[in-house]
């Protein structure tokens, strides 16, 4: 059974550890900053482009390599923007970091700061963290007065300061270009691309990096170990520990961090997570957050991989999956941002369907028709299976109404409106088609909660 | 946006047609330009691009390079350069031409990218088109005609959305129609300057608003319903007043200012319903004031004279014109003529002749007022500078006719022939006006009328056909749309017949299109810079002409749209 490992979350589960300043320096807290100020930016830079992390946001897109993207030669100021709206129904992993450990997200800030000549950062944090916001103000507050935040820090030549700003409750403001809409005090509708790419014509128009919570902690401990040795950890191209957040029907859900695909999802599962409820079975499994396409356990994946430099055969189970951003894109789901939600043999997919549909409908910016109306329309479907009135058809047309949104729309919310519905109704069709005769059989619509 | 140089060409390749454009044109205009229709709701020429709407997604291909060598990887199949086409399909809007950039419009994925938007837009629309105002020239009825799917799979309730909010004193809102493409938004923030709408609520419930406290009152809010691709925005004024297809399309000219904006006037059998914008990149691009789509209401306002008199009874034209022709050449010496800037270039210069045969000043009465820097310049008349270029006024107009005042106190003027000027607007008194004789040609009643001895009544813009010069001295010609009250003659007739009367030749009956171009004859011979025109031949957008000899005369006029003064 492969053993935790744990470089995020390696004191917050320690009896005693708080999340105040001195009980953060007694652990080791702000010593890579005060070396790091007294490096080249560039090698910072570099450990982290070295160090291979990618972001754990959703995306998995590398870190190094969007900082290398931004326009540093235009004369304007750069912002670092801290994405801590984690609304990904599934994930709570940045929670944890913001409620008992916010000065590493703060000393991971600064360090990125620093490396990308930044003057002035956000931390955008989603409206539903009241606590998190406050506790982060604090943190924020102890630190600038160690100065370790604001004027000459750590007494340097370099100043930051850092801006708490709390969203008003929009699982849109996830999304970058939304999310610097909403902090430039608009309605966050995310932003066409091209032109505006954030690295380029971001927050007010000037360069701008937006990197998730768990990603900047990351970076404290490349540049504290080294991006060689971090890159070490985990496989390669899937390097560094994350954060996994199992919900749904295991026996143990909860927060692991492990090396990036050094387990896979059975082990996940099975051994760490106690397997499942007692007399139960696995049946579906969505790897990462509920965007993910889900997978279905019994599904066999075949295909060929890249080990190293050579090809190889593969041919997986589901609980044979690694965790980690390349083998769940070759199963034709995403890592994203590690919410791992497990559904039993109780859980009928055509109402796990119509809560995630009911959660997207409600979502959606409204800006790009297709997600706008598709996201209404197959919750209005899914609603109208659920109370009773399912066609044997209902499957198929919701399939159909999803494609014309996935690849569409401006933002990935249509992806992630679309392909929950493209992968329940490809997986589970049959129990789409029978939705009806179930239904009618034994639930009247009085029997069922109504749905949002 | 669309750059408008056209310095730097590219070429791009639309469904397999080669076509060059400016470089950074969107692929909308690009393939407009290949005669290719590239259909789409947000998008529009002269707002910027937010690419909501999703209904312009075309496939997108760049030519292939090798990324070691960059040469040019060849297609054996073809013989050419091979095309990339990236899978994901890309919005037309927000795609500017690059060289060598491929679009696809007619792949069975643009075809199923346009019938899923289609279907889209139509699930929560309510299938209102036999009421609804926008029938006839609505964005959805016709594309869903020529890119939808023809049938509708939605079987669910639709939404429920506010019905006749009214938005402002002249639109009125059905949230309902509306396809939140936000082309109004971005008008009233970019073009109009008065940021007053906005969307609230999110997804399908978004629903179109005024900000709290706010009205949309300005006096561009009427773009906002020509600019709206459905029924969502509607003209409190046109709405449920008339079928747009039976109306007829006539382009005229905004009158109320020196700007000129390009029009068309709708009208149906003699009566007008609407006036709306006509584009004109140089003048007004597709916008104009509201305030200028009332006008066409003087047409059949109360006061508005349709018959002539002489000493206050009703006669016929010819008796009032031959009247008027005896009181002018009696009054000879000690009469004035004060035309105006209202008048048309045609007029004006007819009335030039009238003055001469005469040996009678003229004057001009200025109408400044307040502009709004987009398009109502500070001279509220359309046409002080035709009055220049025909050599009818050398100098600028004054708001008051001091001299003439003073001219009627000493008894050097015993007589005053205006054509549509109310002097008592310009500073003659009641009691100047009872002392001298005057003779009023005009199209509404008012002080100078009810003193005339003479009145002869003229046609509206809307009545007659003829040209202004603008304030970039730009020669624009408008057409009659409406027949002008029974009697009443085309007004280059009634001055044609007058200086023949005044000349004591006889004169010959004439038909309207007859007499406005053999007035323009005359005047392509006797002012230069008209030498190569003749009224036929003005383009829809206008000319420009030369103004280099009035560079140096102090105009009103500040910047607005497309014009800045010289300094």
């Amino acid at each position: 059974m492969p053993e935790q490992r744990r470089i995020i979350f390696k004191h917050i589960d320690s009896p005693g550890y708080t999340n105040d300043l001195a009980c953060y320096q007694k652990n080791g807290g702000y010593e890579t900053l005060k070396s790091a100020v007294l490096r080249k930016p560039e090698e910072l830079i570099e450990e982290v482009k070295k160090s291979g992390l990618r972001g754990r946001g959703g995306a998995g897109f590398s870190c190094g390599l969007k900082w290398s993207l931004v326009d540093r030669k235009s004369g304007k100021p750069i912002y670092l923007i801290v994405n801590a709206d984690e609304s990904e129904p599934g994930t709570f992993k940045d929670r944890y970091i913001l409620h008992q450990d916010p000065h590493q997200l703060i000393e991971g800030m600064m360090i990125t700061c620093f490396a990308n000549n930044v003057r002035q950062a956000y931390i955008y944090i989603r409206g539903e963290f009241p606590e998190g916001a406050r506790i982060l103000e604090k943190a924020l507050a102890e630190a600038r007065q160690a100065n370790f935040v604001g004027a000459n820090i750590v007494g340097s030549q370099y100043s930051c300061d850092i801006f708490i700003h709390r969203g008003a409750g929009a699982y849109i403001c996830g999304e970058e270009t939304g999310l610097i809409e909403s902090i430039e005090g608009k309605r966050p509708y995310p932003r066409i691309k091209p032109p505006y790419f954030p690295a380029v014509l971001g927050l007010y128009q000037c360069p701008t990096i937006v990197n998730n919570v768990e990603t900047l902690c990351h970076v404290k401990h490349i540049v504290s170990m080294g991006g060689e040795a971090y890159s070490k950890i985990g496989t390669p191209g899937n390097t560094g520990t994350r954060i996994l957040c199992v919900s749904g029907h295991v026996k143990r859900p909860g927060y692991y961090e492990f090396e990036v695909g050094k387990i896979t999802l059975g082990e996940l599962l099975n051994d760490i997570c106690g397997g499942p409820l007692p007399g139960r079975t696995f049946k579906a499994v969505i790897p990462g957050g509920s965007s993910a396409k889900v997978l279905r356990f019994g599904e066999r994946f075949k295909g060929k991989r890249k080990v190293g430099t050579e090809m190889h055969d593969y041919d997986w189970s589901l609980e044979d999956l690694p965790m980690d951003f390349d083998s769940l894109a070759m199963v034709g789901s995403m890592a994203g941002s590690g919410g791992v939600i497990v559904m039993d043999d109780s859980v009928s997919m055509v109402e796990a369907l119509a809560n995630i549909n009911a959660f997207y409908s409600h979502e959606s910016c409204g800006q790009c028709t297709p997600c706008r109306e598709g996201s209404l329309w197959m919750k209005r479907i899914t609603n109208r299976m659920v109370h009773g009135d399912a066609r044997p058809e209902d499957g198929t047309l919701l399939k159909n109404v999803a494609d014309q949104i996935a690849g569409r729309t401006i933002c990935a919310f249509g992806e992630a409106c679309s392909w929950p519905t493209q992968s329940f109704v490809s997986k589970f069709g049959e129990e789409f088609k029978t939705y009806a005769d179930r239904s009618q059989a034994t639930v009247s619509a009085q029997e069922i909660i109504p749905l949002v | 946006m669309i750059a408008t140089s056209t310095v730097d060409l590219i070429t791009v390749n639309i469904d397999g047609k080669d076509v060059a454009v400016p470089k950074g044109t969107n692929v909308i205009e690009a393939a407009a330009k290949a005669g290719v229709d590239v259909p789409h709701y947000c998008y529009h020429p002269k707002l910027t691009v937010v690419g909501n709407c999703r209904m312009c997604l075309v496939e997108m291909g760049m030519p292939a390079v090798d990324p070691a060598t960059k040469a040019a990887v060849m297609d054996p199949a073809t013989g050419k350069q091979k095309i990339n086409w990236m899978p994901r399909p890309v919005i037309g809007c927000a795609t500017n031409a690059s060289p060598g950039l491929h679009i696809r419009t007619t792949t069975q994925l643009v075809k199923d990218c346009r019938e899923g938007v289609m279907e889209f837009l139509l699930v929560n629309h309510p299938l209102d088109c036999p009421i609804c105002d926008q029938a006839g020239e609505c964005k959805l009825q016709e594309q869903a005609t020529g890119y939808g799917r023809g049938y509708s799979r939605y079987i669910e309730d639709k939404n429920v959305k506010p019905k006749r909010t009214v938005l402002g004193p002249r639109v009125t809102l059905d949230d309902e129609r509306c396809i939140l493409c936000s082309r109004c938004i971005r008008f009233s923030k970019e073009v109009a300057k008065d940021d007053v709408l906005g969307f609230i609520d999110r997804g399908s419930t978004s629903t179109l608003t005024c900000f709290p406290g706010k009205k949309l009152e300005n006096n561009y809010s009427l773009n906002t319903v020509d600019i709206c691709p459905v029924g969502a925005l509607t003209s409190t004024d046109f709405r449920f007043k008339m079928r747009v297809w039976f109306l007829k399309q006539t382009n005229s000219i905004d009158m109320e200012s020196s700007v000129g904006a390009n029009t068309v006037v709708w009208s149906r059998e003699g009566q007008i319903y609407r006036i709306t914008p006509r584009q004109n990149d140089e003048v007004n691009d597709t916008w104009m004031p509201d305030s200028g789509r009332i006008l066409y209401k003087q047409v059949k306002a109360n006061n508005r004279l349709t018959a002539a008199s002489v000493s206050h009874a009703s006669t016929s034209l010819v008796d009032a014109v031959n009247k008027a022709s005896a009181l002018l050449t009696e009054a000879k010496g000690a009469l004035r003529i004060v035309a105006s800037g209202k008048n048309t270039v045609e007029e004006q210069f007819l009335i030039k002749h009238v003055a001469q045969q005469l040996l009678a000043p003229v004057s001009l009465v200025s109408h400044v007022g307040e502009g709004d820097k987009i398009l109502v310049s500070k001279d509220h008349t359309p046409n002080v500078r035709g009055a220049l270029v025909t050599g009818l006024i050398s100098e600028l107009p004054k708001p008051k006719l001091t001299e003439l005042s003073s001219d009627i106190d000493s008894g050097k003027v015993k007589l005053v022939l205006s054509f549509g000027e109310d002097l008592a607007q310009a500073g003659i008194t009641a009691a100047q006006l009872a002392k001298i004789t005057v003779i009023y040609c005009g199209t509404h009643t008012n002080t100078t009328s009810e003193a005339a001895s003479v009145v002869i009544p003229t046609l509206t813009v809307f009545e007659k056909s003829g040209s202004f010069i603008n304030q970039q001295f730009r020669l624009q010609k408008f057409s009659a749309a409406v027949p002008g009250p029974t009697g009443v003659s085309d007004d280059l007739i009634t001055l044609t017949h007058l200086l023949s009367s005044l000349q004591g030749t006889p004169h010959a009956t004439t038909q309207a299109a007859g007499i406005l171009s053999q007035t323009w004859k005359a005047l392509a011979a006797s002012i230069p810079s008209f030498a190569p025109l003749s009224f036929s031949g003005i383009p829809a957008t206008g000319l420009l002409i030369d103004s280099t000899a009035f560079a140096k005369l102090p105009f009103v006029e500040t910047e607005t749209l497309h014009f800045k003064p010289v300094a």
